[in-house]
């Protein structure tokens, strides 16, 4: 790619694009973390998790003040056009990252007191795994302006939906065979679909990329797994 | 274009069927134009839809003007210039010699960048073309005609109690919707604007832009533009040109957010060097 | 900017301008010192140029302005019926062939009474111009009734008359206070006047001073002539003349005897006025110039003596003229008026009468013809060469050559004239049609030179504006770009018109030299124009003449100047700024 005249202005867009990557590796970290203090009980690391997010929000509300002023003096056309608008959308989706992970380190922080089964956790760590991975590989694609690796990313959302389905259920069956644990159940389930969601927006972030680099969404239906909406597990009373 | 369900498309539907719908009033094929010995336009070949704008961009001396000037035949007035190709407008080609270029160009009216209104009063200015072509039968005929191009021009508030005063004493905004009007008043197919905006202040360029938008109902306009962000306004098709070539040709709206050809992208982000 | 900020190895070192330093102080004042020498050179320049200017207006302004002023005997005559209409039939044409100068004769005798003998009258009528009557004659066509009764009416007089006047380099001066009793022994004819106290010791110790100085530039003469090697021949009669002079001055006789190359000296006695010939320190012997009353004796201070100080052999006007002249003017009959006459005839070989109407007219109708020709041809060509010929070898050649043609010497088209019209045409010569032909000739490239550049001022914004509304490239010219163009043609033209108007020497070739009288009335009749009556008047030896050229060029002058005013109004009122 050949130099815009305008130096300062391309200085601009790699601003834009080091602090997507500062905000992507934030998130990546948040999300780590807010499993490790869930699974490692311990309400300190959980608080520490949930403060952390303040920074993320701070970047995202200084990237969308610099995209306005760009917009307003260099009228960015064409792909510098697709760069500004992506930069903002993947700032939101990952501010909303971030909040989703604040708020599995909030529930880390409420069920710290608990004893989990030990199969719950194996899910649920399967799936931040799978969501930090995605998150990594969309930022790398983002910063690569990889179009092919993004839509394997976008692909890759099925996977997290099923592991998530899995969870799901086997949440449902520990609540059924004792109550008791519908409280803690109740919070891992949000933690589930949390995770499932942080998934979600990196396929949006995916989606923004191949935007971005290829001035088109990505064709077709993008393939969707959670099936949970329509499961309904009946009660082993009846 | 194909017909998936591709969401630019979807953002400018009316414009693409619009365009869909006319067919190409002015056809280029394989234009070649010599100045002597230089070789300014090369094998342009460009469809230019009926009834609606159609901005050509590019650097400087990329033969942009040089091809408008090849529609109304204005290039017959430089002794040194040489035109190859074809040029049809609704199908007749424009270079036949057995067509009058001075007819021509009653019917393909032409806006030039600096507004050159005639040291004439702002009556006889609009007059004058529907005077030597004869287009009045009587006076009464001819105050209409003025009025209506001076109404078309969104001029006549401003001028109707002045059409003695010089044309020369307005405004630079105003000279230029007056030469709008004097154009508009032979009632041209088509007109052709050469940069039309760049002497004027961003207000004028607004009022010209507005006008366009209005006058693309009725006349198939071509403009030439060094604004990229005036052809994106007020143009729905729009021309790359670079050396002489024709690099791309295509939607407004598909040039301006995801041109193909990497030197539009280029030109239009402000990366030529 | 990197190119700015890298100090490479041959990096000038950054230097600013300063303020303080003594080279920066030195370069400024040098500079202001050049600038102020440029002013002053400018400032000289405009006033060498303006001093000359002044000089030459105030030279021809003061030359000329006598000129358009005439003197005039205003008297009243009888208008004799004898004299002009003997039969008492009373038409026109025999009122016109009257001899009105006898009676303008007449009523000058009547002015002063009493000259007898044929030499005393005639210079007495030597005064009046041979057109005196001429103002009478205009009067009584006018009104046959005035014929038979006294009118009052202008005599025109002579030119030396006149120039006399005018000229104010011979005085008069009068010594008023005589001692003695003078008795002239008669009143016509040649006289000795008696006086009783030597009142004229006075004028002949004067007349010895000035024989003795002439005599001293005499000899200083010879010396000069001596030293540049003249022969003793060829001196031989300077010798003998101041001898004679030496002779004249050194004899202590009583008695001298006054000549044409003294100052003269009359006396002024009972009414009548003496010319002295001779004199000693009491008594004169003269001629009569006016007729005495009576021999009576004079009292001491009732006569005078009256001494013109300028010889009469300088003068154009002799002593008797003068006498009478000056008689007249002390009866208050002499008038100094405007010279009407001087814009309403034509040429003529009196002075007095010669005016420029001739000259005028025919500078007109000469005019006419060349812009008749050169505003068309020169506008049509200027037309074509700069907006409809193909630019080629051939439109170049022509170019070039039409702008040659402004620099070739105006006689050359003053020998074409005469080559092509005269002979070749067989034209008339010396008339304003050839004239006027031979100034289109002359004048038509200066047009066409500025016509194409009027033409190139008008920006190409304009014809392209005609052109994209559908114009013609013919159209576009005639309707927009030629009016554009037209206060630049004008102004070109009225230039070229100037310049043809001051031009002589073509004219001098197609015989527009010749002395016309009658003010032309067409193309074809012979005329002049005013350069060429300025020409000739310059080349007259009368000193009336030169005052008559010094007026012409003022006139010339004028017309030349209403002529670039016009100019620069044109320009001002209808240029077109962009």
């Amino acid at each position: 790619m050949s130099e815009h005249i305008v130096k300062s202005y391309e200085q601009e867009l790699a601003i834009l694009d080091s602090k997507i990557s500062q905000m992507g590796g934030l998130a990546e970290q948040l999300v780590g973390e807010a499993f490790d203090a869930l699974a490692s009980h311990n309400p300190a690391r959980a608080r520490a998790t949930v403060a952390s997010d303040a920074t993320i929000d701070l970047i995202h509300r200084e990237l969308e003040e610099q995209v306005i002023l760009m917009i307003a003096r260099r009228q960015p056309l064409a792909n510098d056009l697709r760069q500004v608008i992506s930069v903002l959308k993947v700032a939101g989706e990952l501010e909303r990252v971030g909040d989703l992970a604040k708020n599995v380190a909030k529930r880390a922080q409420t069920v710290s007191g608990e004893t989990h089964p030990k199969g719950l956790l194996t899910g649920l760590q399967h799936m931040t795994d799978l969501a930090s991975r995605q998150l990594k590989d969309v930022l790398d694609a983002y910063a690569a302006r990889d179009a092919e690796r993004a839509i394997a990313v976008w692909h890759q959302d099925e996977k997290l939906d099923a592991v998530y389905n899995s969870v799901f259920r086997e949440l449902l069956t520990y609540m059924m065979e004792d109550p008791r644990n519908i409280g803690l159940c109740t919070h891992l389930l949000f933690v589930a679909k949390n995770l499932e969601r942080i998934g979600d927006h990196t396929t949006n972030i995916a989606e923004t990329v191949n935007y971005m680099t290829r001035g088109a969404l990505p064709e077709g239906e993008r393939p969707k797994g959670d099936i949970t909406s329509t499961t309904l597990v009946s009660g082993p009373m009846r | 274009m194909d017909m998936r369900p591709d969401p630019l498309i979807m953002m400018t539907t009316q414009t693409a069927q619009a365009t869909v719908a006319a067919k190409p009033k002015i056809v280029a094929r394989n234009v070649n134009v010599f100045y002597g010995e230089k070789h300014a336009l090369k094998d342009v070949s460009v469809d230019i839809p009926e009834r609606s704008v159609t901005s050509f961009i590019g650097p400087s001396g990329c033969g942009k003007s040089t091809f408008l000037r090849c529609i109304n035949r204005m290039n017959d007035t430089v002794p040194s210039c040489r035109v190859e190709g074809t040029i049809l407008i609704d199908g007749k080609d424009i270079y036949d010699p057995a067509l009058d270029p001075v007819q021509l160009r009653a019917r393909v009216g032409m806006v030039f960048q600096k507004p050159n209104p005639f040291p004439k009063s702002i009556y006889d200015n609009v007059a004058y073309g529907p005077r030597i072509h004869g287009l009045s039968r009587s006076k009464g005929e001819l105050d209409q005609i003025v009025e209506a191009s001076l109404r078309k021009a969104s001029l006549w508030e401003e001028v109707k109690d002045r059409l003695t005063d010089s044309g020369t004493g307005l405004s630079g905004g105003q000279q230029q919707r007056l030469c709008i009007a004097r154009t508009i008043a032979i009632n041209p197919e088509i007109i052709l604007m050469d940069e039309p905006c760049s002497a004027l202040d961003p207000i004028a360029t607004a009022r010209i832009e507005e006008l366009m938008e209005e006058l693309r109902h009725n006349f198939t306009i071509v403009i030439v533009t060094h604004s990229m962000q005036q052809a994106a306004r007020v143009s729905q098709q729009t021309a790359f040109f670079h050396l002489g070539h024709v690099v791309e040709v295509g939607e407004t709206p598909q040039i301006f957010t995801n041109p193909t050809d990497k030197r539009t992208q280029d030109y239009i982000t402000g990366r030529f060097g | 900017m990197t190119d700015l900020t890298a100090g490479g190895v041959n990096a000038p070192a950054i230097r600013r301008v300063e303020f303080d330093t003594e080279e920066a102080k030195a370069r400024l004042r040098r500079r202001y010192r050049s600038e102020f020498r440029f002013k002053v050179y400018g400032f000289a320049a405009l006033a060498v140029t303006t001093t000359f200017l002044l000089l030459l207006l105030s030279s021809i302004v003061s030359k000329g302005i006598p000129g358009f002023f005439q003197n005039v005997i205003v008297t009243d005559v009888l208008v004799d019926a004898g004299k002009i209409d003997p039969e008492g039939n009373g038409d026109a044409a025999t009122l016109r062939a009257g001899d009105y100068t006898a009676i303008a004769r007449a009523a000058l005798a009547e002015a002063i009474p009493g000259i007898e003998g044929r030499q005393l009258k005639k210079e007495l009528n030597g005064l009046l111009s041979s057109g005196a009557g001429d103002a009478l004659r205009e009067q009584v066509l006018a009104d046959p009734s005035l014929v038979g009764q006294r009118v009052k009416t202008q005599l025109l007089l002579a030119d030396e008359a006149d120039v006399f006047l005018k000229d104010s380099s011979t005085t008069i001066r009068t010594i008023a206070d005589t001692r003695g009793i003078a008795t002239p022994t008669g009143t016509t004819g040649d006289v000795t006047i008696f006086v009783g106290a030597n009142d004229f010791a006075d004028d002949i110790a004067e007349v010895k001073a000035e024989l003795k100085a002439k005599a001293a530039a005499i000899m200083e003469a010879i010396e000069r002539r001596k030293a540049r090697g003249a022969g003793p021949e060829s001196l031989k009669d300077l010798e003998r003349e101041a001898a004679d002079l030496r002779i004249r001055y050194e004899a202590a006789a009583t008695s001298e005897t006054l000549d044409s190359k003294t100052p003269s000296r009359l006396v002024a006695i009972n009414g009548g006025i003496v010319k002295v010939k001779e004199m000693t320190p009491t008594l004169v012997k003269g001629e009569v110039i006016i007729p005495l009353k009576s021999t009576a004796d004079a009292a001491p201070g009732t006569w005078q003596i009256r001494v013109y100080e300028k010889p009469e052999s300088n003068r154009n006007l002799n002593d008797r003229g003068l006498t009478f002249l000056e008689a007249l003017k002390a009866k208050g009959l002499v008038e100094n008026r405007f010279n009407w006459a001087f814009f309403t005839t034509g040429d003529s070989r009196e002075a007095e009468l010669a005016g420029i109407q001739g000259a005028l007219v025919g500078s007109i109708l000469t005019l006419l013809v060349t812009i008749g020709l050169c505003l068309p041809i020169g506008v049509l060509a200027a037309i074509y060469l700069e907006e409809f010929a193909p630019k080629n070898r051939m439109t170049e050649l022509i170019e070039i050559n039409i702008n040659n043609l402004a620099a070739v010497p105006s006689i050359v088209f003053g020998l074409l004239g005469l080559a092509v019209f005269l002979n070749f045409f067989n034209l008339p010569r010396s008339a304003p049609l050839v004239g006027g032909l031979v100034l289109a000739l002359l004048v038509l490239p200066t047009i066409i030179i500025a016509s194409r550049a009027a033409l190139k001022s008008v920006p190409p914004s304009i014809r392209e504006a005609a052109l994209g509304v559908g114009a013609s490239h013919q159209q576009a010219v005639f309707h927009h770009v030629l009016p554009l163009a037209m206060p630049g043609i004008m102004t070109g033209t009225i230039i070229g018109m100037a310049h043809a108007l001051g031009e002589t020497a073509p004219l001098l070739m197609i015989g527009m030299i010749a002395f016309i009288v009658d003010v032309p009335t067409s193309l074809t009749q012979a005329a002049t124009v005013l350069p060429v009556q300025i020409f000739l008047w310059s080349d007259l030896p009368e000193p009336a003449f030169k005052m008559k050229t010094a007026a012409a060029i003022m006139v010339l002058l004028a017309v030349l100047f209403v002529m670039n005013g016009l100019a620069i109004w044109l320009r001002k009122k209808f240029e077109r700024r962009w």
